[in-house]
């Protein structure tokens, strides 16, 4: 990847993080940690890899998104945003009465979303339908997903996993934000899903495990799909990544920052974001 | 007193039932929220966390059930009667299993986490299964008596329990909770009132409010939706003639549902029911969302008025 890329896209993270914060503050509820967590692979299918356009958000040709882990709406409506879909500053009416920008993904309220998540498991199932379509039709779209270390308790996951294989549909790309923690504490220690990344293999995925901070990493895993097998990208994050008091804390995972935590956020994500000042 | 939403009297009552009962509690990543963390830091060998993992959890709870040994299962109403409906049926209901579903966050008052999560149409499923008993408590002291009183009834329950905090409408030190036996909380004879959860206290407000304007009416605490208390529905609605139900739930199978279920056969009587209008919620906060959909203290008072006049036009 090229310095000028790179650069460019760890810019767009910074700035998808700096709206998670502001959503979610003026939101006074929310899912911070789990929206920071997967912040670059949004910034990655949403600012290099994905064929969408903000101007024709129905096109029936474009590529799909599910954010199967649908609390982390503010990471999704924070990329759409920045790519031209609503005006940013719209991302402080989240989660208020009257807001499109729903406490979950609704696609029938936000242009760009493109299926409505919300309760776990479920969006895995759609990516694989809207997958499974393209198959029957011919359609060139590809689908990507985002699913949780905990979602994947969920047996649909597991139903959707044996499906996709099954049907063997290479043109899904599934990122899991490993980070770890789920809300009642480690993933580990609440209902272990672990090794998941031989579990995917033997359901008949191709896998790979990166660290899903690292825009070369993912970009080397996105490319990397096979004909024939679902590509599933193991991303091990930091929950809560970027901003220092919520990385790896279980509590910031369905709670606003009061003022002065607000404060010290947005102190370091917009220091984070002057170091990409010069970047177009 | 202060504000006590019904989640946190359910945690309360469960970490105190433990040093009494013999009974296992399940969760399924919800318990700080369920509130069954309470019960899990006290007795961690008979708490059991699922993970994300709905239909499972109830899957094993039959089984535990099966064995003898009560069970209490919690999550998000949601996920937890939603999710897990067709386990709930065949595995709960129809084997007639120990299973206390404990579901809370049920309705629009969850709030900020929108249409996914409020889940309006709980009671109506749940109702549907034979034999199951559906309960919904009011305040604190009524979902403190009422779970060690499912505890103690043999068979599946389905009880309903909020995230919001809400006034108390029972004195702990008198009030003898019983289940399957609705509650006049006052009386009046120009409409009767049934109501449940959440939605008593604002009962009780529009109760005020209308006898400032010369109207009484009799508000009943129905927090036993099935079995329904027959006779006292049956009774009130032979003294009033005008029966008016309030409940967090959609209009369609919950309370108001049961109660036309009732009437339409034993005592044809005009029932208008308020509640969430075949919709689904959106995103905002409790209360205002209460508003929002009518149920506001004012807009439950305009429907108790209008039934009355509607009532009185009959009558001329
Ligand atoms: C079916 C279902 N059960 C429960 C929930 C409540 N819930 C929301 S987020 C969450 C934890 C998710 O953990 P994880 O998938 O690891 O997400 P992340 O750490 O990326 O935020 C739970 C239990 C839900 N949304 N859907
Ligand atoms: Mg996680």
């Amino acid at each position: 990847m090229e310095q000028s890329k790179l650069l460019y896209l760890r810019k767009k993270a910074a700035q998808i993080r700096r709206l998670i914060i502001e959503g979610v503050y003026n939101a006074g509820s929310g899912h911070p940690g789990g929206s920071l967590s997967c912040a670059d692979v949004m910034a990655y299918l949403y600012f290099e890899k994905m064929n969408v356009s903000a101007a024709d958000p129905q096109d029936p040709g474009r590529d799909r998104f599910v954010l199967s882990k649908g609390h982390a709406s503010p990471a999704l409506y924070a990329a759409l945003a920045l790519r031209g879909y609503f005006p940013a500053e719209e991302i402080k009416t989240l989660r208020k009465l009257g807001s499109r920008l729903q406490g979950h993904p609704d696609m029938h309220t936000v242009p760009g979303v493109d299926m409505s998540t919300g309760s776990l498991g479920q969006g895995f199932s759609a990516a694989c339908g809207m997958a499974k379509a393209a198959k029957i039709t011919g359609a060139k779209y590809h689908v990507y997903t985002i699913l949780g270390d905990g979602e994947s308790q969920e047996g649909e996951v597991w139903e959707a996993a044996m499906f996709a294989a099954h049907y063997k549909l290479d043109n899904l790309t599934a990122f899991l934000d490993y980070n770890k923690l789920q809300i009642d504490g480690d993933v580990r220690e609440v209902m272990n899903p672990d090794p998941l990344d031989e579990k995917f293999r033997a359901f008949g995925w191709e896998v790979r495990f990166i660290d899903g901070h690292d825009f070369r990493q993912i970009e080397a895993a996105v490319s990397s799909g096979v004909s024939g097998r679902p590509l599933m990208i193991i991303c091990d994050t930091v929950k809560g990544k970027g901003v220092s008091f919520m990385e790896n804390a279980v509590g910031w995972h369905g709670k606003a920052p009061k003022q002065p935590e607000y404060e010290t956020a947005v102190k370091e994500l917009e220091s984070a974001l002057e170091e990409f000042a010069e970047v177009e | 007193m202060a504000d006590i939403a019904t989640r946190a009297s359910y945690g309360r009552a469960l970490a105190d039932l433990g040093e009494k009962y013999m009974f296992a509690v399940m969760d399924a990543d919800l318990s700080g929220s369920t509130q069954t963390k309470k019960f899990a830091d006290k007795f961690p060998e008979r708490f059991i966390n699922c993970g994300i993992a709905e239909q499972n959890m109830i899957g094993v709870a039959a089984g535990i059930a099966a064995t003898g040994m009560p069970v209490f299962a919690s999550s998000f109403a949601m996920f937890a009667s939603g999710r897990a409906y067709e386990q709930i049926r065949n595995s709960v209901g129809h084997t007639k299993l120990n299973v206390k579903i404990c579901a809370s966050h049920a309705g629009v008052t969850v709030g900020e986490d929108g249409a996914t999560h409020q889940f309006c149409e709980d009671i109506a499923i749940m109702r549907s299964i034979p034999g199951m008993v559906v309960i919904s408590p009011a305040d604190d002291t009524e979902a403190y008596a009422a779970i060690e009183a499912i505890l103690k009834y043999d068979g599946p329950v389905y009880c309903r329990l909020g995230r919001q905090a809400v006034p108390e409408v029972f004195d702990p030190a008198t009030y003898k909770f019983e289940l399957f036996k609705a509650v006049p909380l006052t009386q009046g004879d120009d409409c009767a009132v049934f109501a449940h959860g959440v939605m008593i206290d604002r009962a009780l407000k529009a109760c005020e409010l209308l006898k400032t304007k010369g109207i009484n009416i009799s508000v009943i605490d129905t927090h036993t939706i099935k079995p329904l208390d027959e006779n006292t529905v049956l009774e009130y609605a032979a003294r009033t003639r005008n029966v008016v139900v309030v409940e967090e739930h959609s209009v369609i199978g919950g309370l108001g549902g049961a109660i036309c279920e009732l009437l339409s056969q034993k005592l044809p009587t005009p029932v208008t029911r308020l509640g969430i209008n075949d919709v689904f919620g959106v995103s905002g906060k409790a209360g205002e969302l209460l508003d929002y959909y009518g149920l506001s203290v004012d807009g439950i008072a305009d429907a108790i008025r209008n039934s009355v006049k509607n009532k009185d036009g009959a009558q001329k």
